[in-house]
């Protein structure tokens, strides 16, 4: 998400579940550099935790055998990490041409008045956070919005309206 | 209008399962292709006239032939997979469709340059596609197609996906190269090209997901077979993504050197809503507009678009109907390339930002005349001057809107600011 300055510490001890710490065995010995697996590791930390920690970063580093430092790079020039928790429902829409030209715009001003979010903002409860990105490859069924990575294509307001209520 | 070589088994319920897709010819090739010589592989792929799908057009068996012979050192294949330039959406329907025309794509490829490791660099946001294409390669290494050998031959192939995470820039085939290094994805000057240098300072081929995807029909079918449709020079087909304000907008696989006209109306269904058409993007975001005049002479190949001063690009077509504010279409493709910078070079870094600036200004009726040639400057001042081509991605098309739509540019100037 948009802040991207700096990490949060949590305080807690950061390490891969059972099922990533075979799947990071199981994925570096395709690599021969170790530092090929950090985007690997910050894509398994981020699925295990929901975002990315101070704690993960060290972890990370530790485990590769790297920088801190270089990990942190790789988490901020990537603009998909999330260096801070997101809403449980993580809306992307997405604001390029295509979409941009079938009307994404009445879902973002929607999302603005009714929900109360902005793009780059979670609301108050924690429930949605929301982002505005860049073509994400559907623009045949634009506009398109993904929620926590799920694809839904050829929204209008009604359609999105709908989508919203589905979500828990 | 559609010729199917690629999209053969799209409408094929389930035919991204293995068991599926080979009931339907997946793996066919193999046997014929181990009976050939690497040599003979690479020399049906340069007959084939087969060019890069990727946005360029390069000649993929040319592209290859440029690898170092005899040299000590690994070659790695990168499948480009990126697709994230705006308006682009085909290849992703090989990877969810047909995965294992793609895999049969790599055993070829990786076969006529030598190449024991490959790579397939997929966009992040491609989520359930990240997981749709592992299961394809794991079913693929249960069935004995990769793996230590290949379809029972001695050839050992190892393929891995590694997934992108959010940057546009990372398509540029050395940027790709750097963030599988585990690094930002930052382009590195040309040359040493790839084929010299590339993936962990070896010997390395990137190619386009459709570009792989062409390779069993030609090698099954033969060069010829493949030559019999599109052009001279633009041989084949192409997954053409049409978007925008069209009836029917979608993916569609047709043959190279259509008229362009003739696609949007009896394919797409013609603009929406029975309005007027104002322009159309050729070949992706970054290709330059067409006016409704140009549109009606020009052919979907590499060579036709060339002669209109546009480009083929990614085959991503997007339709503008007469009520799009050219003005405000530029600041949201501004938006996207400065967005996109990778930030190693100057002109691109803040020259994309201060050109934002200047069209936000004149949207704001702030603008004068002068603003629009400063624009025009700009872009003289950043094209060639920076380590990758996406500045020019950039400016290119945002020239063709000042040139071909200026009086739009110009109703934004204020009385008070001229
Ligand atoms: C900024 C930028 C973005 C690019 N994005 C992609 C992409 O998403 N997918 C792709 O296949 N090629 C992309 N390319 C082109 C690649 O650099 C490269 O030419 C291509 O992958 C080569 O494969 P091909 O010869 O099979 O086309 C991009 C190029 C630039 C400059
Ligand atoms: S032109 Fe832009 S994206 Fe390309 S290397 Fe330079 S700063 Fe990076
Ligand atoms: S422009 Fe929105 S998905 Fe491509």
């Amino acid at each position: 998400m948009s802040d991207r300055s700096e990490l949060i510490i949590t305080g807690e001890p950061f390490e891969f579940d059972a099922e990533r710490d075979a799947e990071f065995e199981q994925q570096i010995v395709r690599y021969p550099i170790r530092e090929s697996m950090i985007m690997p590791a910050l894509w398994m930390a981020q699925e295990q935790q929901g975002w990315i920690s101070a704690e993960a970063i060290e972890y990370i580093a530790e485990r590769i055998g790297t920088f801190p430092a270089k990990v942190f790079e790789l988490a901020t020039f990537y603009t998909m990490y999330h260096l801070k928790p997101v809403g449980q429902h993580h809306i992307c829409v997405c604001r390029t041409l295509s979409c941009w030209l079938r009307d994404k715009q009445a879902i973002v001003d929607y999302l603005a008045e009714e929900v109360g979010i902005k793009p780059g903002q979670i609301s108050e409860d924690g429930r949605f956070s929301l982002e505005e990105v860049e073509c994400l490859g559907h623009c045949g069924t634009a506009p398109v919005v993904q929620v926590n990575g799920d694809f839904h294509e050829e929204m209008d307001l009604d359609k999105f309206k709908a989508l919203l209520a589905t979500l828990e | 209008m559609e010729v199917k070589i690629l999209s053969t088994k799209f409408d094929i319920e389930n035919a991204h399962l293995i068991d599926v897709a080979k009931s339907h010819g997946a793996y066919q090739t193999l046997d014929k292709l181990f009976s050939m010589t690497p040599e003979d592989v690479i020399n049906e792929v340069k007959d084939s006239g087969l060019r890069g799908r990727g946005g360029a057009g390069f000649p993929a068996g040319v592209k290859w032939s440029f690898l170092p012979k005899d040299l000590d050192k690994p070659t790695y294949l990168a499948v480009n997979s990126d697709e994230s330039e705006p308006a682009t959406f085909k290849d992703r329907y090989i990877l969810v469709k047909d995965p294992h025309l793609m895999i049969e794509g790599i055993i070829i490829c990786c076969y006529a340059i030598g190449c024991h490791d490959a790579y397939i660099y997929i966009r992040g946001e491609y989520t359930s596609q990240v997981k749709a294409l592992q299961r394809a390669i794991d079913e693929a290494y249960e069935a004995g197609y990769l793996g230590e050998t290949v379809d029972g031959n001695d050839f050992r192939l190892d393929v891995t996906v590694h997934r992108g995470a959010g940057a546009y820039v990372c398509g540029e085939e050395t940027a790709l190269l750097e963030s599988i290094e585990g690094k930002k994805g930052q382009p590195r000057s040309k040359p040493p090209f790839p084929a010299v240098v590339g993936l962990y300072d070896c010997p390395t081929i990137i190619n386009n997901v459709q570009t792989i995807a062409s390779l069993p029909f030609i090698i099954q079918e033969g060069a010829d077979a493949y030559k019999a449709h599109g052009t001279e020079k633009s041989c084949g087909t192409h997954l053409f993504g049409i978007s925008g304000h069209v009836e029917k907008p979608g993916m569609y696989e047709l043959p190279l050197g259509l008229p362009l006209m003739e696609v949007l109306e009896k394919v797409a269904g013609g603009v929406w809503k029975g309005r007027k058409l104002k322009g159309v993007i050729p070949g992706g975001s970054s290709t330059p507009v067409l006016t409704p005049e140009e549109a009606k002479t020009v052919n979907l190949d590499y060579e036709s678009m060339a002669e209109h001063k546009t480009m083929f690009g990614s085959g991503g077509i997007v339709v503008l109907d007469e009520t799009v504010d050219i003005v405000k279409l530029v600041e949201n493709l501004i938006y996207f390339y400065h967005h996109e910078s990778c930030g190693q070079c100057t002109p691109c870094r803040e020259g994309l930002g201060w050109m934002l600036k200047i069209v936000k200004k004149l949207l704001a009726g702030e603008g004068s005349m002068a603003d629009i040639d400063l624009l025009v400057e700009l872009c003289d001042n950043i094209e060639m001057k920076t380590v990758c081509v996406l500045s020019a991605a950039c400016t290119m098309p945002v020239r063709s809107y000042l040139k071909k739509f200026r009086h739009e540019f110009e109703a934004y100037v204020s009385d008070a600011a001229s």
